[in-house]
């Protein structure tokens, strides 16, 4: 579900399958525990293995921008399947700057 | 309007069952021969509408969610999603983005999604009763004709 290692003051989330509301919960439960171990300068979301989403994985996405972000550290959504860019850019969050 | 195939399923709502509806309103329209694009609209569409249901509608129970799926002519697909949960009591400010009701990390996107992702939406509801979503897409078929 969730793969998280921390390397040089950045931490990575890989995130695999399907992303709703069900899922969302066990995986931001998992990468606010490592987020509050490490207190990184920065969050990578990997979205490379992420088949489906719906808003709550805009949800996910958000809610880890101010967990992160109470802590001092950024947030980056990287490798953003083709599929996923309807929904991501219809949420706005490419106005936060966290898209890479 | 011509009904060429139907199914109906009904389901409790556990958020476990997120996933089992949107495979099973993909699995039934399938036979349309939609594109991989058009397919994850439907899905993510249904998904949002069934979340709702778990999240909303059946705050501190788990209630039945009933969905209705129609394949008419001229490949039109029907998805009818109702509840017999606690209502909207004022649709129209509900399905503005980024409305919502909830604190649990909701985006207040899922009528939005819904709206943009199909052809149409429609919501009827009603405080106690309950609420009942209608979608509507249409299939343009790219691919080969299998008739
Ligand atoms: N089936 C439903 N039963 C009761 N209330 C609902 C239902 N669907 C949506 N709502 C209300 O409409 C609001 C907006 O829904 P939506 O756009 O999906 O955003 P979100 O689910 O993120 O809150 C919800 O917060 C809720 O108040
Ligand atoms: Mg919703």
């Amino acid at each position: 579900m969730v793969e998280t290692k921390y390397i040089d003051d950045v931490l990575t989330a890989k995130i695999y399958g399907e992303i709703d509301h069900h899922r969302a919960q066990s995986i931001r439960t998992k990468i606010d525990a490592q987020t509050q171990m490490h207190k990184p300068k920065e969050l990578q979301l990997d979205f490379s293995n992420v088949s489906f989403m719906d808003s709550s994985g805009i949800g996910l996405i958000m809610g880890r921008y101010r967990q992160v972000s109470l802590l001092g550290g950024s947030l980056k959504v990287v490798n953003v399947p083709q599929g996923l860019k309807k929904i991501i850019m219809l949420s706005g969050i490419d106005s936060l700057g966290v898209l890479k | 309007m011509n009904v060429l195939n139907e199914v109906n399923i009904n389901f409790l709502s556990k958020s476990s069952n997120e996933g089992f509806a949107r495979s099973a309103v993909s699995a039934f329209v399938l036979c349309l021969d939609p594109t991989i694009s058009e397919l994850a609209d439907i899905k993510t569409a249904v998904s949002e509408a069934v979340t709702n249901c778990i999240v909303h509608a059946y705050p501190d129970t788990h209630g039945t969610i009933y969905i209705n799926i129609k394949i008419t002519e001229q490949n039109k697909i029907i998805i009818k999603i109702r509840d017999k949960g606690v209502g909207i009591e004022d649709v129209k400010q509900a399905i503005q983005p980024l409305f919502t009701t909830s604190n649990d990390e909701r985006a207040g996107l899922g009528f939005a999604v819904m709206q943009s992702f199909m052809d149409s939406i429609k919501v009827r509801s009603k405080t106690g009763v309950g609420t009942t979503v209608i979608m509507e897409k249409t299939i343009i078929r790219t691919g080969y004709d299998k008739r």
